[in-house]
């Protein structure tokens, strides 16, 4: 059953640790082990990563197997595979955080507002969500990237950025906006259910404003779904860009993320050579942790809330 | 029943219809210059002005989504930019290959789930329930091009069991296109089993709980066949609805299994169109992957409603 003492310090010893006053079972520990892991890697990439980042090593040696000088071994070009893997995480993971913020936002705000506004606002939004979860993300995702990448180069020449700091700004924007969809339709349900509660209604009787009813009654309340998908959605927001860039329609050279890191590496797997496998071991390893975290919470929130919460 | 079967129909019919809205103007809305963008360096003013004819782009916006529309009904998807051939009939082919792929892995998929999902409800708890959940958990949680290389990397380029490259064209005759396929079968099989496999179990499980199992227990039946007479057939409904759901899925992996095993199909035509801005093959394929993908969507519905025994016997 839930634990409902929040007081108890995470102790190591003790049968156990905690987390928000629930017990952390080994599973999740696993999962905050290795997201801890591959923050820890990205953030303090530059110190740990044997070479420079995009660096040929003076002893040029081309898919040079792994070895004590190149763990992981080198790339087309010479590169050392584990340098290039400690500098990816950056884009990968950086990435992936700030599109699942922008889906978040945009998600969160509507829905709630969706929720509480009611009426043809509500219709309106729902519908087309409704529309857009129809399609497959992929696919549709790559149609609306052929037709925003058309306007690279007068976009490009107009403000004056970069052809990767656009393209950067295409994924996010396009991904962020796909997967607002399904937050908005969690965070509307959430709010729906929340805002037909007596503590909202009295809220709204006693004549708070509306912004203060959600801060204060339902964005509290509606805290621990929306965290678990949290996890969830930034797992399929990182699988999606590191299929993207799989696919050559991503991160472009010379910038690498892990998933243009497998496309680049992936001819020498004909010979044997497992180079691609490294980052995209690496990807499988971070999403089996988040996933492993997510796992435990959403059983937390369906024990302490029932199951249709 | 009928009724219920006839709206969700509908509803689907005008969900096709607005994804064909959707997927033609977002293409149409953008400003984008998509003669320059394909033509980059070659760019000039004749062959601009080609490509700006065979996309039509001098008439008006509504007429020419109904003429790509009624062209796509028939099947007819205009020229493709790179080629100058029609869309149909480089389609064509491909779309063969992809079909055989996913229905090549759909047989293989839904008798493993159902047969996972039901020895592991069989032996709740035991070792092989718990190794089954945690094989689900970890094919669930990795990319397809992880289980893809990975499988190639030992099976094709350490013990050469299978051919590294699934090169198959229109005379391959078809055991030996079973054998090419066969790697990108197996990934997308781990794909998509755990799902289907999960909710075969959670289904199960859910019955077993209801006293006419009991019953069962008591009057002495082994548990195998009480499993497989008593209880599968009513947990049937939601495990048809996750297969029919998972098949949609399998039309989405396949452009990334496609691309790992460089296999001849519609998902690598996309991502190369895509790639070289070739819009009208954009337009086919991302319409034909939406069509497959919402179809058996709705056939989800329409099965699960035709699965659950209190719609199809009205009081």
């Amino acid at each position: 059953m839930a634990v409902t003492d929040a007081k108890v310090p995470a102790k190591k010893k003790a049968p156990g640790i905690r987390l928000f006053g629930h017990k952390v079972p080994f599973s999740a520990q696993i999962g905050f082990l290795i997201i801890a892991f591959n923050l820890f890697l990205m953030i303090f990439a530059p110190f740990l990563a044997p070479y420079g980042e995009g660096i040929v090593p003076a002893d040029l040696q081309k898919w040079a197997n792994p070895s004590a000088e190149h763990w992981f071994g080198t790339d087309a070009i010479g590169r050392d595979i584990l340098s290039q893997l400690l500098y990816g995480a950056r884009l990968s993971i950086g990435l992936s955080l700030i599109t699942t913020c922008i889906a978040f936002v945009v998600g969160i705000i509507t829905g709630f507002s969706a929720a509480i506004l009611g009426r043809w606002a509500d219709v309106a939004l729902s519908r087309f969500a409704d529309l857009i979860l129809s399609m497959p993300t992929l696919i549709f995702c790559l149609v609306i990237i052929t037709a925003v990448m058309a306007n690279e180069s007068a976009f490009v020449a107009a403000t004056g950025i970069s052809n990767a700091f656009f393209e950067g700004m295409v994924i996010v924007g396009v991904i962020g906006f796909l997967y607002a969809v399904p937050v908005f339709r969690l965070s509307r349900a959430v709010a729906m259910n929340i805002v037909a509660l007596e503590y909202v209604e009295a809220a709204r009787l006693r004549g708070e404003n509306i912004w203060w009813v959600i801060r204060k009654e339902v964005l509290p309340n509606a805290i621990p779904p929306l965290v678990a998908e949290f996890g969830l959605r930034f797992c399929f927001t990182f699988l999606l860009i590191a299929s993207l860039s799989f696919l050559g329609l991503g991160i472009q050279p010379p910038y690498q993320d892990w998933g243009s890191m497998v496309n680049q590496n992936a001819q020498v797997i004909f010979l044997g050579k497992p180079m691609p496998l490294f980052p995209a071991g690496a990807i499988a390893l971070l999403t089996i942790g988040v996933n492993l975290v997510v796992d435990w919470l959403l059983s937390v929130y369906s024990r302490a809330h029932g199951e249709n919460a | 029943m009928l009724k219920l079967i006839a709206q969700r129909l509908a509803l689907g019919l005008i969900t096709l219809w607005a994804a064909s809205v959707l997927i033609f103007f977002t293409t149409a809305l953008l400003p984008g210059d998509f003669a320059s963008a394909m033509l980059g360096q070659q760019a000039t003013a004749e062959n601009t002005a080609a490509i700006r004819a065979e996309l039509n782009l001098d008439r008006p916006l509504v007429l020419r989504y109904t003429d790509w529309l009624s062209g796509a009904v028939r099947g007819e998807f205009g020229n493709s930019l790179a080629s100058h051939r029609p869309v149909s009939d480089e389609i064509k082919p491909r779309l063969f290959n992809t079909f055989f792929l996913a229905i090549y892995a759909a047989l293989v998929a839904v008798p493993l789930a159902v047969f996972l999902g039901v020895m592991a409800a069989i032996r709740q708890g035991s070792t092989f329930d718990r190794g089954v959940n945690v094989g689900a958990l970890l094919t669930i949680s990795v990319p397809e091009f992880f289980l893809g290389y990975l499988l190639m990397m030992f099976l094709a380029a350490h013990f050469r069991i299978f051919p590294v490259l699934s090169a198959v064209n229109a005379s391959t005759p078809f055991f030996s296109r079973l054998y090419f396929a066969f790697l990108p079968m197996i990934t997308l099989v781990l794909v998509i089993v755990a799902h289907m496999m999960r909710m075969t179990r959670a289904s199960v499980l859910q019955v077993m709980a209801s006293p006419y199992i009991e019953m069962a227990y008591l009057k002495g039946l082994p548990k195998w066949r009480v499993v497989v007479q008593h209880a599968l057939p009513n947990a049937l409904a939601p495990i048809v609805n996750v297969i029919a759901l998972n098949l949609a899925y399998l039309v989405v992996g396949v452009v990334v299994v496609e691309r790992v095993f460089v296999y001849p199909g519609m998902g690598q035509m996309l991502v190369d169109a895509v790639s070289k801005r070739n819009v009208p093959v954009v337009l086919a394929c991302g319409l034909i992957f939406a069509v497959v993908f919402i179809g058996l969507n709705i056939l989800a519905d329409v099965l699960s409603i035709m699965s659950n025994p209190r719609l199809r016997h009205p009081r």
